[in-house]
Parts: structure tokens; C-alpha cells; sequence
């Protein structure tokens, strides 16, 4: 069997994989981008005095924790053109509902990283005079962000891997186009064991990452 | 802004769709509860593996982890397959394609099992490791062996500390479940969209599928909180069990 296998349709195919690659990256760092910049005001919010607030951002982590994410694809698959009144493409709806997903993530991050700055920093930052947002600007975040960077680079690591999961909806990322070629060219065994190791490869790396910054952030 | 939407949850109620539903959240449950027995096992012998002081195991263990956890579940879903029949010797392949009763539903639940025993494992990992050094070394001074030290110091203080990352790794099979969709498992996920798909009641079909999470979650979570109390060890470690 294994004598029989050819990957030289790996190498005939090799630009589409690669565009294919594009996607799932830019999918990943946009979804990364706007899960940390939501998250960080869920977290804000779940950490507010004001407990209307509070108990909103709760109850959105908690609730889109609880929900599978093939489920959040298909939701806002249907939800977005419906919303927006007119089709919009398959790779805004996957954005946003990436997005939201991760954000309930990035949240429990992130608020884990603000509980980690030490009291007596926020309180020296008050007896400065600062306000609110100085204080959260200058002081608080800043350290916040810099303890989580290990889990931040895990985070990215999951999220990168989940992305494949908008096979679902058929979006042409490096899944989706691999699993073209495959039907295609009748090479199932060579492009999947090829995709396998090559989300392997970029994740070990990711994950020998964290290790190297868990030691160097280590405050 | 205005949606343009008919409602109807009674569509819910209608035949097939309500046996639709309940159909889904069985297979839900079937996969994730079959794969976790698998995980949990796995997990065991490789979260304690990893702890053990002979090179090779630990080795093993090692690279097991790093397999499962870093290619994503649904690759994971299509090797297990597409692949694994098309590598094992020809005769148990053909009886994997032809003969195999429910052909989806064991491979997603071999996936599944395999990859969450890999993070059990870690967890499992982590929890012997936070153990003071002191009971290992107390438990080879009393004269235990090692399969002994295991079995009675470390392995039951160790699983006692894991149960809060264990609820969130039961939760994650729940969830992780939806992933078998692909390769034809109708579970709630898929019997939630192929309810949209049928009748367009997008709104009805999709909340069903959530509040039947949530209500897995909440019971989950309930049931381990349970456990945690019951084998709790008193004046010990509050293992946060109130």
C-alpha cells in the first residue's frame, strides 16, 4: 500500500494549497485580532463595578462557551445576510462568528491576566491621580498583556487549528482546497497525511513558542 | 432595522422534526459519553506515563501529546477515516469499509477518545506533578514499588485534583461531538441544520440545538460538582468543593 503512494500531486498542486494556506491565515489574524479587542472589553466589563455590565459579559461568555463552534458557524451563517438584509459571502459571516466565539475566550484570558496584576498597582496608579482609563491604559494593561502573552500565543495556536472547521460551510481554506485536489486527482491518502503534517509542523512550532516565552516573561 | 423573518416555532413540535431533535441529542450524547470512557482511559496511561522515571515511557507519552494535540480535530476526524482503513493490513481494512457496524459513529468515537485521552493526559500530568514531592518520597521509603506508589498514593490524590479541568474537558466532548457532522454522524448540530435546511425556520431550529447545549452543560457541570464533593478528602485539600 504505502509503496503505492505518489505525493508528486502535492507539488503539481502546490499554489493552490498555498492560497488555500493564505486564507487560513488571514482568517486566523483577523479573528485574532477582533476576538482580543472585543474580549478585552467583555473583560472590562465583566470586571465593572456596575453589575448590569458585569452580568451581560457573564452571561455572553458563558453562554457561547456552552455552544459547540460548528454551531456558532451555522448560526451566523443564516443570521448575518438576514441581519444585514442581502448575502454578504461566506467569509464575513465565518469572521464574525469567529470572532464572537473567541472573544468569550479571549475574555477569560484576558481577565485572568488583569486579576494577575498585583492590587497595590492599581492603587498606587489611583494615588497618582490617574483616572479609570489612565489607569487601565498605563497600568494595568500593559503588565496584564505582558503575563498572558504564553497563553495569548495558545490561544492562537487553537484558534489557527479551529479554523479548519469552516469546512463546514465550505470556505476554501487550506482544508477545504486539499480536500478538492483529493477528489479531484483521486490522491486522498497523500494530500490529507500532507495537510496533517503540515498543520503539525506550524503548531509545534507555535507550541515550542509558548515555551520559550513562558520562560522569558516569566516576571 | 427590520428582519424580514416568518416565525413558527411550532415547527419544532411538527413531524419528523421533533423526532429529528431528539434523534440528534441521543447520537450527541452516544459519542461524546462512548468517547470519554476511551479518553479517560487513554488519558490515564499517559498522564502517568509522563510522570514515571524511565526515559522511554515518558518518551511515548511525550510524543502522543504532541501528535493529537497539535493537528486539528476535524484533519484528525478525515485520517481516522479516510486513512487509517487505507494503512492497516488489507483484511482488517475491507472489514473496516464493508463489515464495521456504524461505521461513523465508532470512527468518531475512536477520534474523539484518542485526542481528548491526549489532553486528559495532560491534565492528568499536571495533577500528579502538583502533588508535593514529599508522599513520592514518603511511599518509597515505607518500601512501596512503584506500580504501588502509583496506585495508592499518587493516582487517587492526583485525579482528585484534576476534576475542575476534567469538567471542562467533559464539557469539551460535548461540544467537540459536532465535529463527527462531517463525516455523516446526524447529531444535534447536524439534525438542527438539516431542520433549517428543510423548512428555512433558521431561528427555531438553531435556538433548539443551543438551549439543548446549555441544558448539557448545566447538567454536566451539576454532576461533577457531585463527584468533586463526594471524593473529597476531608481536612485534606478543599479541592474547591464549598
Amino acid at each position: 500500500m504505502l509503496d503505492e503512494l505518489d505525493f508528486s500531486v502535492i507539488w503539481d498542486n502546490f499554489h493552490f494549497l498555498l492560497e488555500g494556506m493564505g486564507l487560513t491565515l488571514w482568517l486566523t489574524l483577523l479573528a485574532i485580532g477582533g476576538g482580543i479587542i472585543f474580549g478585552t472589553i467583555l473583560a472590562l466589563c465583566r470586571l465593572s463595578h456596575i453589575r448590569l455590565l458585569s452580568f451581560v459579559a457573564g452571561s455572553y461568555v458563558n453562554f457561547l462557551r456552552s455552544m459547540p463552534l460548528i454551531l456558532v458557524i451555522f448560526w451566523l451563517y443564516f443570521l448575518v445576510p438576514l441581519v444585514i438584509g442581502r448575502p454578504v459571502g461566506t467569509f464575513y459571516s465565518v469572521l464574525v462568528a469567529f470572532v464572537m466565539f473567541e472573544a468569550a475566550y479571549y475574555c477569560e484570558i484576558i481577565r485572568a491576566g488583569i486579576q494577575s496584576v498585583k492590587k497595590g498597582q492599581i492603587f498606587a496608579g489611583q494615588a497618582l491621580g490617574m483616572t479609570y482609563k489612565q489607569n487601565m491604559q498605563y497600568i494595568v494593561l500593559p503588565q496584564a498583556f505582558r503575563n498572558m502573552i504564553p497563553i495569548l500565543v495558545t490561544q492562537a495556536i487553537i484558534l489557527f487549528q479551529d479554523t479548519a472547521l469552516v469546512y463546514v460551510v465550505g470556505l476554501a481554506d487550506f482544508l477545504v482546497v486539499g480536500e478538492r485536489i483529493a477528489t479531484i486527482e483521486n490522491r486522498t491518502i497523500e494530500v490529507f497525511l500532507f495537510i496533517a503534517f503540515v498543520y503539525f509542523v506550524m503548531c509545534l512550532v507555535g507550541t515550542i513558542l509558548v515555551g520559550k516565552l513562558q520562560r522569558k516573561y516569566a516576571l | 432595522m427590520e428582519l424580514n423573518y416568518n416565525w413558527n416555532w411550532g415547527i419544532l413540535f411538527e413531524d419528523p422534526y421533533f423526532g429529528w431533535i431528539w434523534s440528534g441529542l441521543y447520537w450527541t450524547c452516544a459519542v461524546a459519553i462512548t468517547a470519554w470512557i476511551i479518553a479517560f482511559c487513554i488519558g490515564s496511561v499517559i498522564g502517568t506515563i509522563r510522570t514515571v522515571d524511565v526515559a522511554w515511557l515518558r518518551m511515548i507519552g511525550t510524543t502522543y501529546v504532541a501528535i493529537f494535540r497539535n493537528i486539528p480535530l476535524i484533519v484528525q476526524i478525515f485520517l481516522w477515516y479516510f486513512i487509517v482503513p487505507e494503512l492497516v493490513p488489507d483484511s482488517m481494512g475491507m472489514w473496516m469499509k464493508r463489515e464495521m457496524p456504524l461505521p461513523e459513529f465508532w470512527t468518531a468515537v475512536l477520534c474523539l477518545g484518542a485526542y481528548t485521552g491526549a489532553r486528559v493526559g495532560e491534565q492528568l500530568r499536571a495533577g500528579i506533578n502538583a502533588i508535593p514531592n514529599g508522599q513520592r518520597h514518603a511511599a518509597m521509603a515505607m518500601g512501596l514499588t512503584q506500580v504501588q506508589t502509583y496506585r495508592y498514593v499518587l493516582l487517587p490524590v492526583g485525579f482528585r485534583f484534576i476534576i475542575p479541568p476534567m469538567t471542562s474537558e467533559f464539557l469539551g466532548i460535548f461540544k467537540n461531538s459536532s465535529v463527527a457532522l462531517t463525516i455523516g454522524v446526524v447529531e444535534l448540530t447536524a439534525q438542527s441544520r438539516q431542520i433549517e435546511e428543510y423548512t428555512f425556520q433558521g431561528f427555531e431550529a438553531f435556538t433548539v440545538a443551543t438551549v439543548l447545549y446549555i441544558a448539557i452543560t448545566t447538567i454536566v457541570m451539576a454532576l461533577m460538582r457531585v463527584i468533586e464533593k463526594r471524593t473529597a478528602i476531608p481536612g485534606m485539600i478543599s479541592l474547591g468543593a464549598k
